[in-house]
């Protein structure tokens, strides 16, 4: 004779020993090792609310992938929304091996209802796992890491040559803010590298520019336009609100600005820099790692350093190193892998090399060493070579 | 003979090339070699006094020379020499 649900629920209870509320509240902040608490239900129902500590595994994944978060010696408890779906799943465990495993009375419901403590995780919505879920199949990214880039601010100096192809695809990554400081406009001559920019765009402010692009592949990303040219007495409101800055600027000035900007905010400050065939890159990790003065303690004078406008560069390289750039954005928001903190990246596109070059620390540093006068300065006078020797001018 | 790698900015007052073989078995003995080569690298990278300017970083292999011996950095056969004043290129044009 066919058995009812009832009649199933009753032979589980005869088998399954059922947790109360209190009790698991006692265990899980008792002294003793707590329990492996397993949460059965849905995706959906654990996004709205879970016991803090739970593991979820839904009850169609359970006998396949318990062994991966208990061994059976374990005390194990399972959870699900009113006690019934966790009473059931428990017998499968049960009969698997996992001799100590109960089930939670009322479910997470009784739970909510009498008091307890429960986290709402911070989920990404549907479409936000279709986009993202090349970036959360790799463990080092996951879906907290994805999180993690959601509510991430990159702040881009020029959306140029650099700042193009860093911020297309640190919007693709879905870098939650993205702040552009640029006071140029889209010229046609850009378009051959800058290629967030578009034909018919040639006149429109390049922020602007760059914030339809950005709009149009990623609705997640909000973009924040600064129209106008960074300078001492704005740099350290604008970068206030960021927790990386991705140097693409196209001048001196501007670079040593940045870096004295980077450290007096702590805020890392990925470089990049190129030149017809060459690109550099490396990240600054202010009071961590070198900063840009250890490496280049003063600016060359003028006729040492042409412009791209003036000595020209290869429009493929200006995606080689933006890129690096977004790499190496994207591993400081998240935490992982070895940055370029501590090594200069040298690309020569023309003999298709990376040379690595070591960077260290200067104990003397005129940015970051422990003498160090920390204060804006004249930048344009500066790197013109005015006042230069034997200290700057202070302005 | 070392190979010297040399920067953008300095390619013309070389003729053109990006890597050399230059003599030598110092820091200094190679830059005395290259200018004697090339006199118009002496002009870009040595100031009035007769200092290699700060602004020019010089590797042997992967390691500042600064950091090392400095001028007296031995060169060996095999190593590379490179030459690298900071770059500024980046976002637009020149202003």
């Amino acid at each position: 004779m066919a058995q009812t649900y009832q009649d199933l629920l009753a032979a589980a209870r005869a088998e399954i020993p059922e947790v109360q509320v209190a009790d698991l509240a006692d265990r899980l902040s008792g002294d003793n090792a707590p329990p492996v608490l397993i949460d059965v239900r849905e995706q959906s129902e654990w996004d709205e609310g879970h016991i803090p500590g739970a593991v979820h595994v839904p009850r169609g994944y359970l006998e396949s992938r318990v062994a991966g978060v208990a061994t059976p010696d374990q005390p194990i408890v399972l959870v699900c929304a009113g006690g019934f779906r966790s009473l059931l799943a428990a017998r499968n465990v049960r009969e698997m091996g996992y001799e100590h495993v109960e089930s939670l009375a009322g479910g997470f419901t009784r739970w909510k209802q009498s008091g307890h403590d429960y986290v709402v995780p911070q989920t990404l919505t549907p479409q936000q796992r279709a986009r993202y879920s090349r970036h959360t199949l790799i463990p080092e990214v996951g879906e907290e890491g994805q999180l993690k880039l959601l509510g991430a601010k990159a702040l881009l100096i020029g959306a140029g040559g650099l700042g193009s192809p860093a911020a297309y695809y640190l919007a693709a990554a879905g870098v939650g803010t993205i702040g552009l400081v640029d006071d140029d406009v889209v010229d046609a001559s850009n378009l051959q590298r800058q290629i967030i920019h578009t034909t018919d765009r040639v006149g429109m402010l390049k922020a602007e520019s760059a914030k339809i692009a950005i709009e149009a592949l990623n609705p997640d990303v909000k973009v924040n336009v600064h129209a106008t040219r960074i300078n001492r007495d704005n740099v350290l409101d604008i970068i206030a609100d960021y927790d990386v800055i991705v140097d693409g600027a196209d001048n001196f000035p501007t670079r040593y600005l940045l870096a004295d900007a980077s450290l007096m905010t702590r805020t890392p400050l990925v470089h990049a820099s190129i030149l017809r065939f060459e690109g550099h890159a490396s990240v600054f990790i202010p009071y961590e790692g070198p900063c840009y003065r250890c490496l280049f303690p003063e600016p060359p004078p003028p006729d040492l350093a042409p412009s791209c406008g003036e000595a020209g560069v290869l429009g493929v390289l200006c995606g080689v190193m933006g890129n690096i750039q977004a790499n190496e954005a994207i591993k400081v928001i998240l935490g992982i892998g070895d940055t370029l903190s501590g090594r200069l990246l040298v690309y020569d596109a023309l003999g298709m090399s990376f040379t690595e070059l070591k960077v260290r620390r200067d104990p003397n540093c005129p940015g970051c060493g422990p003498d160090a006068q920390l204060e804006f300065r004249d930048y344009d006078a500066w790197c013109a070579g005015i006042g230069r020797h034997p200290e700057a001018v202070h302005a | 003979m070392s190979t010297v790698r040399v920067p953008p900015v300095l390619r013309a007052a070389v003729g053109g090339v990006r890597e050399l073989s230059v003599p030598g078995s110092t820091v200094s003995e190679v830059l005395e070699a290259l200018y004697s080569a090339h006199p118009e690298v002496r002009s870009q990278l040595v100031s009035d006094d007769g200092e290699l300017h700060r602004f020019v970083n010089i590797y042997v292999n992967d390691e500042d020379v600064r950091l090392q011996e400095w001028l007296d950095t031995p060169v060996g056969e095999s190593d590379t020499l490179l030459i690298l004043p900071a770059m500024a290129g980046g976002a637009s044009a020149a202003r």
